[in-house]
């Protein structure tokens, strides 16, 4: 069997439905194996979409995402979103074809180092020297991605190692002595951490894309309810736990909710499930949750205390150890302290929503997102990209299932959005998928709406189009003394047009008249729909806590002075009870 | 507190290898004193004794991402254990005939060796303990040292003690 064709073996041997990819010269032998062993292959029109596609059906699925690209310019077309999956963490496996091993280090036409470049990149990457390795290497390339951490792996063939023929035997199973993640849970630290949950009056369960990843937010459902501790989730765990759930805060960081971030600086014991410490979650880290006892549990251990120092570390695999830990605890309903700590947090979630002004009469973006959250009954794959709106969409469409909001958190990548969507869709063909873009962010990768367009994907591309790179205009605008130095979208594509040309339904709406049914008749038609929604180009996303500020500096949509009656008015209500 | 640590990292004989170790010190912005590299008995292993500062923190940080690293098999910390550690020094250092004499007597005590005869140069090697390399380092300075080459430490738990733990082992649990 030829090398090419082991990969094709190799790929329906692991049961991979997929590939998204782009061919040319050195990957041809793969492209031919492909073809000949009917693996589906999706064409996408830049090879950074290949790579975020493959995130978009990892994170939507749980299974790894597969993306192909030639030597040199292909290759490094993936770097993007091989590092997006990286900090995501997110299970890829990534082929890249390189020139013959004869010409390599000669600067041959179309080589690139591309082993060398995504080292950095990735949880392991392997250049195939020998046709008899790669059978071992494509199997320990999927058990590194998918186990542990998961994580991105790249795979660089040669094309004549591609072409060379050897016996051809896929391994069960695959041995790696420098590579076994712990998973089993050390009983005596479970033991302590119960005793620790057990003498705390307000625990609090900080929750991160961990948790999605480890395939465990039923279990994390069952602690929060026994333990009667309110939830906080950070941008990639959104969807851990069902946001609509009362013991729920939502998201915490710089755009968090007011209720998860104060419930930081309040709690006596933070348990960070899955979650790494992130600066765009914890602003000033020595400020963070300073009341606490902080116990945190993680499948990496060099996540464990790499950002802010942990009492109680316990390194395994999220599902093991919650599983195990929950026959330890008590239920904590019935303590009156832990009622009057919820009773406290969910005041603050009442009284300090996430908002906007309800009655203006210009677009709101919230206004367009709270409608999609409406329309869908909140069911949608929501796909976000990078910017104001993809915190609005974080803020205004709550989410209650795992997999279901997804979005570029580690590395911020503008131009995730679309060629994730596509994954998205691929993976899940009857779900209703929403992108939910940027003007600015949509432009990166816009070319992949010819995917979109030839495979016929019912995406519904909602543009929230405030003509600025709005993110970055906030910052300018509260950190630069509003000079806006070039980040006016001054020349706007007429998006309505582009998608038409690409033969996809376009609709542009600019009030709150025409939102409702704009978003109904993009839902109820079959195929694919852009919506152009023209909206407030000033308005900024609150709260925000400046970065690298304590979580107490956020800045709100109301007052200090607001903020501090509410903080009596609390204090006479439940002071009593916390202890 | 900055620490010098002595670590032993096992990794697997692969080409590539010592690239990404070295990488992952630069790019995560660990330092690295010395790094010497070299097979082990087993061909599939090499040993790199790899020679850092950094406080506590730090270490344990570097300690976990090396575990990490797929071809990374074990790293042990020897700071705090029985070893030997030993490098070598090349050092050409300005030599008249005149002046011969007195500079093998001057390293004798060293157990160092003339290793080459110039005109006007010797090559002296000397073996041994950092301290002990850098202190004839110092009486040789005042002759004028031309060339000098170090190996880094190439370091070895001694027989007979009970064995450190790796790493990884130690610190999983707290
Ligand atoms: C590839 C890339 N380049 C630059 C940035 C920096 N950046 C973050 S948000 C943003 C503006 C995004 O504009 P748009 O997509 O219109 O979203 P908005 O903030 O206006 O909602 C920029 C430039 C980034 N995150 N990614
Ligand atoms: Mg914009």
């Amino acid at each position: 069997m030829t090398g090419a064709e082991m990969v094709a073996a190799a790929l329906q041997a692991e049961g991979v439905e997929v590939v998204f990819g782009y061919p040319g010269g050195t990957v041809l032998p793969i492209y031919d194996a492909l073809f000949r062993y009917n693996v589906r292959h999706v064409l996408v029109r830049h090879e950074q979409g290949a790579a975020h596609a493959a995130e978009g059906y990892a994170q939507s699925t749980g299974k790894v995402g597969v993306c192909i690209a030639t030597s040199g310019p292909g290759a490094t077309n993936l770097v993007t979103g091989i590092a997006d999956a990286f900090l995501d963490s997110v299970p890829l496996v990534a082929i890249t074809g390189n020139v013959a091993r004869a010409s390599m280090g000669t600067d041959a036409f179309q080589e690139a180092d591309i082993t060398g470049i995504t080292t950095p990149i990735t949880k392991h990457n392997f250049l195939v020297r020998d046709v008899h390795d790669l059978p071992r290497i494509l199997k320990a390339a999927f058990h590194i991605a998918a186990t542990g951490r998961p994580g991105p792996v790249l795979i660089d063939i040669p094309k004549d190692v591609q072409n060379s023929v050897d016996d051809f035997t896929y391994p069960d199973s695959v041995h790696l002595e420098g590579y076994n993640p712990n998973l089993r849970p050390h009983m005596q630290q479970l033991i302590k951490l119960a005793a620790l949950i057990k003498a705390s009056n307000r625990p609090l369960l900080y929750v991160g894309g961990g948790a999605i990843r480890a395939q465990t937010s039923e279990a994390v459902r069952t602690l929060a309810e026994k333990l009667h501790a309110p939830v906080v989730m950070t941008l990639k765990g959104l969807g851990a736990f069902p946001e609509s759930h009362p013991l729920s805060l939502g998201m915490l960081g710089m755009h968090g909710s007011y209720a998860a971030n104060h419930a930081v600086l309040e709690c006596d014991l933070l348990l960070a499930l899955g979650a790494r410490f992130d600066d765009r979650v914890t602003g000033e880290v020595a400020s963070f949750a300073p009341n606490a006892t902080i116990a945190q549990i993680d499948v990496d251990p060099a996540e464990i205390g790499k950002n802010k120092p942990v009492d109680l570390p316990i390194v395994a695999d999220l599902k093991r150890a919650i599983e195990a830990l929950l026959p330890l605890v008590e239920e904590g309903n019935l303590l009156p302290q832990r009622q009057a700590w919820v009773d406290r947090c969910r005041h603050f979630a009442e009284r300090f929503p996430f908002a906007y002004d309800r009655t203006a009469t210009i677009l709101k973006p919230q206004a367009v997102i709270e409608t999609l959250h409406r329309l869908t009954h909140g069911n949608a794959f929501v796909v976000t990209d990078v910017g104001q709106h993809q915190m609005w969409a974080a803020q205004f469409y709550p989410v209650d299932a795992p997999h279901q909001f997804i979005t570029s958190g580690g590395l911020g990548t503008m131009g995730f959005g679309l060629p994730a969507a596509i994954g998205v869709q691929i993976a899940h063909p009857k779900a209703q998928v929403i992108l939910i873009t940027g003007d600015a962010s949509l432009q990166m990768t816009m070319q992949e709406l010819a995917t979109v367009a030839q495979y016929d994907l019912p995406i519904k591309v909602v543009i929230i189009n405030n003509g600025f790179l709005g993110m970055v205009r906030q910052w300018q605008e509260l950190f630069y003394e509003k000079r806006y130095a070039h980040s006016e979208v001054v020349s706007i594509p007429d998006f309505v047009k582009l998608a038409e040309a690409f033969r996809i339904h376009g609709a542009r709406v600019d009030s709150m008249d025409g939102l409702d049914a704009s978003i109904e008749h993009a839902l109820a038609i079959p195929g694919p729909a852009v919506i152009d929604a023209i909206v407030d180009p000033q308005e900024n996303v609150l709260p925000m806590v400046p970065p690298g500020a304590p979580l107490s500096a956020m800045i709100g949509w109301w007052s200090k002075e607001e903020e501090e009656q509410e903080q009596q008015r609390e204090a006479a209500l439940y002071g009593g009870r916390l202890t | 507190m900055n620490r010098r640590h002595t670590l032993s990292v096992i990794v697997v004989n692969e080409p590539g290898v010592l690239g990404r170790v070295a990488g992952l010190f630069s790019r995560r912005g660990f330092n690295i004193e010395s790094i010497s590299v070299g097979e082990t008995d087993n061909p599939q292993r090499s040993c790199m004794t790899i020679v850092t500062t950094g406080d506590a923190p730090t270490i344990e940080q570097l300690t976990k991402q090396l575990n990490k690293m797929v071809d990374v098999i074990k790293v042990v910390d020897l700071t705090e254990e029985p070893i030997v550690a030993r490098e070598l020094a090349l050092i050409k250092v300005n030599c008249s005939p005149a002046h011969r004499a007195e500079i093998e007597a001057l390293i004798a005590p060293f157990r160092a060796d003339v290793v080459d005869v110039g005109r006007n140069a010797l090559i002296i090697q000397t073996v041994g303990r950092e301290e002990k390399v850098a202190a004839l380092v110092e009486l040789l300075r005042p002759y004028g040292i031309r060339e000098l080459l170090q190996t880094g430490v190439a370091a070895m738990q001694r027989s007979g003690a009970a064995g450190p733990v790796p790493v990884d082992k130690k610190e999983a649990h707290g």
